[in-house]
């Protein structure tokens, strides 16, 4: 029982004082494996933001596009068409999700729009695989997946990459949203669909924009999770772990999504090293949702988003 | 006019209250019973009864499970897989412990043991709603596969990390281990379901179920009005949860003989999500209409393309499984959100005047 | 016009009650007193805080300072269903009817504080469940041909135009069986006819049954025909209190509400 406590309260303690360097290592991957889940909270939440959507399938959307990009640049297309071409299939698809599952639902409560996203989910994957295998597959954007020393400290180039561009990205969303015109008019869109019907707001263009956005965000983070780990449909159960990131950081908040996914990342990354060996490990299974669950029961409505007062 | 209400009158409140009040329905329902009980074990072949019929009975067991949370009392989870798992270890560990145990204690005590569970994982729902529900049953779900996984004694130390059924009988006949037939087994799978079927009927006709209704609709005037929403909503967990483990106990024992915590990863928790969505949310008849259509559709995607003539790949028939689940939620929400039990009362409602037109 | 009520001690006491949420005071120290029996109005501007009011009854919002107290029993910071065991049942501005339910089972639901029992029973629809629900279902069909509602008594209630929707809700707070009944707004949107018909209603609930009745109104014709005292409020405080005849003539409401005639 002693050995348990000691486990748990002062043996990790000691093992970071130890070996301080590599303490800021497992930080580094953390935060890295962080912005990765970010990216992929960026989708949900540009989404949510604009439509009042929870869009289940956007990790499937990553893989998609992952996909998509793979079996170009296998075709031989090169890099930038290649990118290009997927942003418009990305784009076709926003369309297609518009016209097919969005229209029809116009104004039925969010659970419904919910469980059509998850059959979407489904769907997605199932026509993914088909056109394009579902055997692993490299990619390969021409930065090598490699590390060097910074201050003594082994940072990682391509996670590097993937947090430079997560950061352009958000501070990109972030001055669409509060600046611009399309912006207010996508925030009336999440909150009453048929009230910014009426005063004339073009709906179908307004859900294609942002359904487009979204889909070249997943473009983003499919690259950056495929570089890292290979596409293959795993890809998209670990974009479920965007859902923790969303509940922390609030379903409607960009630097929300980046926070959250920051929190976990670390979290998950320290707890697995240093209290994992304790129950065996393979502690990232669950923790981000354990700890999402802890946080819930605190503060329902995410360290960003706003609090609800319910009227009758 | 065969099927009609008119001329049928009610001549009492218990009469109106009644599962089946329609004549019709009571003689369909008879003869349904008879084919089942009697006909089926006799007639049918192994393959039906096992790739089939049982798998039909588990499932619509677990599906009734998720849709009494999630269609009546409106609590959205996506840990369906992690209870049934919870109900299939717990069954294991006290028919290994207690092999004096009748089989069908065993099933309600581990059913109960997930009612535990489900309670345990439900507190949080009074805090939480929604959305935020639905992640916080994704941590049960990942927690309870990852103990099972981790921890040896569920599984009596087996080195191959799997629960073996041993064999069991009831009155005098084998009905779980490898020796047991099928037909003993769709037996009873089929009556324990036909019991806790009539069970959750019971409860959604009356008291219960109306709070969970109201609960659903609007909680906060539920609330005013007296009702007492972490009671009520700890109640769903728990019933949802003991049928759940209830089935998780069948699917090890009745069904598959042994079983992997891959088994009831969160792909099961989405199943039994589209044959609720599919079959209807909110209704028990559309859990058993929901579990049939999801059964069968992989059978019949392997073998249609047989009797087409064509050569269909494993793989490219699970994409297309995928994609037609998929396909098929998104279609029933546009079309007919509250699936097939609907269309079953639509098609009855047709009935009343046909072959007459108007 | 009715005469005032008998004198009796209050059945519901609301003394100095703010409610505040954020920056905004939505209640600011109101008092009244309803006493046993009466029919009493609730009226004012929008956003007066006359639902904000009637929420605080309900025990939905609790007052920052101020005390609540019903037949004698204070219960300021009660929790909703509490409050309603003690017997106060409402109905909600924008009707808030369970829409996936019947109109039968909706009025049913009413009737949960009144069903005790063990769900084990209920499983089993045996014996003394099923009794008590063959009772219940008794009583409520006694509402349903008071109210002249037995038509619809099987129709999903989300299908009901609004003024049956309206009348379904009254069904159901009165199959609580309350002393007090809190009505917000019970005749909005509905023509010359359907309002005749729930004023009867009203009118016969206070009268057969005795139930002491709050419900706030805008039409001035049904405040001065059916109610025996009034309560104005204004930007969340009380600006009068009184019988119908002295409240019409008060020229603080008349500024505030009902308008003074220019000639």
């Amino acid at each position: 029982m002693a050995e348990v406590l000691w486990g748990i309260f002062v043996g990790p303690f000691k093992d970071i004082a130890g070996s301080p360097t590599f303490f800021v290592e497992v930080l580094i991957g953390g935060v890295a494996a962080g912005l990765m889940y970010s990216l992929v909270a960026l989708g949900f939440v540009l989404i949510f933001k604009a439509s009042g959507v929870f869009n289940f399938a956007q990790g499937v959307m990553v893989l998609f596009a992952a996909l998509t990009l793979v079996g170009l640049l296998e075709r031989g297309v090169p890099v930038p068409v290649a990118l290009g071409l997927t942003a418009l299939v990305m784009i076709a698809l926003a369309f297609g999700i518009e016209r097919v599952v969005l229209r029809p639902l116009v104004n039925q409560p969010a659970i419904i729009l919910f469980m059509a996203t998850i059959g979407l989910n489904f769907f997605l994957e199932g026509f993914g695989e088909m056109v394009w295998g579902s055997n692993v597959k490299r990619l390969d954007i021409g930065i090598p997946d490699e590390s060097f020393k910074v201050a003594g400290v082994l940072v990682n180039k391509l996670e590097l990459t993937a947090a430079l561009t997560a950061a352009v990205l958000v501070a990109i969303l972030a001055v669409f949203f509060q600046r611009t015109r399309i912006g207010r008019a996508l925030r009336a869109v999440a909150d009453d669909h048929e009230a910014a019907l009426s005063i004339g707001i073009p709906l179908k263009t307004i859900w294609v924009v942002v359904w487009s956005v979204a889909g070249i965000v997943a473009i983003v983070a499919g690259v950056m999770w495929g570089a890292k780990s290979g596409v293959q449909f795993s890809l998209s159960l670990v974009a479920l772990k965007a859902l923790p990131v969303l509940i922390l950081g609030g379903f409607e908040s960009v630097p929300g999504a980046i926070v959250g996914g920051l929190i976990i990342g670390v979290g998950e990354k320290v707890g697995e090293v240093y209290w994992g060996p304790l129950v065996g490990g393979a502690i990232e299974n669950w923790f981000a949702y354990v700890l999402a669950l802890a946080f819930l029961l605190v503060r329902p409505q995410g360290l960003f988003g706003e609090k609800i007062i319910e009227r009758v | 006019m065969i099927y009609r209400e008119a001329g049928h009158f009610k001549s009492s409140y218990a009469a109106d209250q009644a599962i089946f009040p329609i004549v019709q329905d009571r003689v369909f329902l008879g003869l349904v019973a008879v084919v089942a009980f009697v006909a089926v074990p006799l007639a049918a072949n192994e393959y039906w009864l096992q790739a089939i019929l049982i798998p039909f009975l588990i499932y619509a067991l677990a599906a009734i499970g998720l849709n009494l949370l999630t269609g009546y009392a409106g609590q959205l989870s996506l840990g369906t897989g992690g209870f049934m798992a919870v109900g299939a270890y717990a069954a294991f560990k006290l028919t290994t412990a207690f092999p004096w145990l009748n089989m069908l204690v065993v099933f309600v005590l581990a059913g109960l043991v997930a009612a535990g569970v489900g309670l345990l994982f439900g507190i949080p729902s009074l805090r939480i709603k929604g959305f935020y529900l639905a992640v916080a049953t994704l941590a049960a779900q990942f927690f309870l596969i990852w103990l099972f996984n981790k921890v040896g004694w569920f599984v009596n130390y087996a080195p191959s990390g799997t629960a073996t059924a041993p064999p069991r009988t009831m009155l005098g006949v084998m009905v779980t281990g490898p020796q047991a037939t099928a037909s003993a087994r769709y037996l009873m799978a089929l009556g324990m379901v036909v019991l806790f079927a009539l069970v959750a009927k019971n409860l959604v006709r009356g008291r219960v179920g109306r709070s969970w209704m109201a609960m659903r609709d609007r909680d906060i005037a539920a609330e005013i009005i007296g009702i007492r929403p972490l009671q009520t909503k700890l109640l769903a967990f728990a019933i949802s949860s003991f049928y759940c483990g209830v089935a998780g106990a069948e699917l090890l024992f009745l069904y598959l003989g042994s079983v992997e915590t891959l088994a009831f990863d969160i792909n099961l928790s989405f199943l039994v999500l589209f044959m609720v969505i599919i079959g209807g949310l909110g209704s028990v008849l559309g859990s058993f209409l929901g579990a049939a259509f999801i059964v069968l559709v992989p059978i019949f995607l392997t073998n249609a393309p047989h009797w087409l003539g064509l050569a269909m790949r494993t793989d490219t028939q699970k994409h297309l499984e995928l994609m037609i689940f998929g396909g098929l939620i998104v279609f029933f929400l546009i079309v007919e959100p509250r699936g097939l039990a609907r269309l079953w009362q639509v098609t009855k409602e047709k009935l009343r005047l046909w072959p007459f037109p108007h | 016009m009715r005469g005032p009520a008998g004198a009796s001690e209050p059945l519901l006491e609301v003394d100095g009650v703010s409610v505040r949420f954020g920056a905004l005071l939505a209640l600011n120290r109101v008092s009244l007193c309803i006493p046993r029996g009466e029919i009493c109005a609730i009226i004012g501007p929008n956003g007066a805080g006359k639902t904000t009011l009637l929420n605080c009854i309900s025990g939905f919002y609790h007052p920052y300072e101020g005390r609540i107290a019903f037949a004698g029993r204070e219960r300021t910071r009660w929790r909703p269903p509490d409050v309603a065991e003690l017997g106060i049942a409402r109905t909600f501005q924008n009707v808030a009817l369970f829409r996936g339910m019947t109109v039968l089972d909706n009025i049913m639901t009413g009737r949960v504080l009144k069903m005790r029992g063990s769900f084990l029973l209920d499983a089993l629809w045996w014996g003394p469940a099923r009794r008590q629900e063959l009772a219940h279902r008794a009583f409520v069909e006694r509402i349903i041909d008071f109210l002249e509602i037995q038509a619809i008594r099987k129709t999903p209630a989300g299908r009901l135009p609004y003024g049956l929707q309206k009348r379904v809700e009254l069904a159901r707070a009165l199959a609580a069986e309350p002393e007090l009944l809190l009505l917000d707004e019970p005749m909005a949107g509905m023509n010359v006819e359907e309002k005749e018909d729930m004023c009867r209603f009203i009118l016969d609930v206070s009268g057969e049954f005795g139930t002491t009745i709050a419900l706030i109104e805008h039409d001035m014709g049904v405040v001065m025909d059916i109610s025996n005292h009034v309560v104005v409020l204004d930007y969340g405080r009380k600006i009068a209190d009184g019988t119908p005849e002295h409240v019409r003539k008060d020229d603080t409401v008349r500024d505030a509400y009902l308008g003074v005639a220019h000639d």
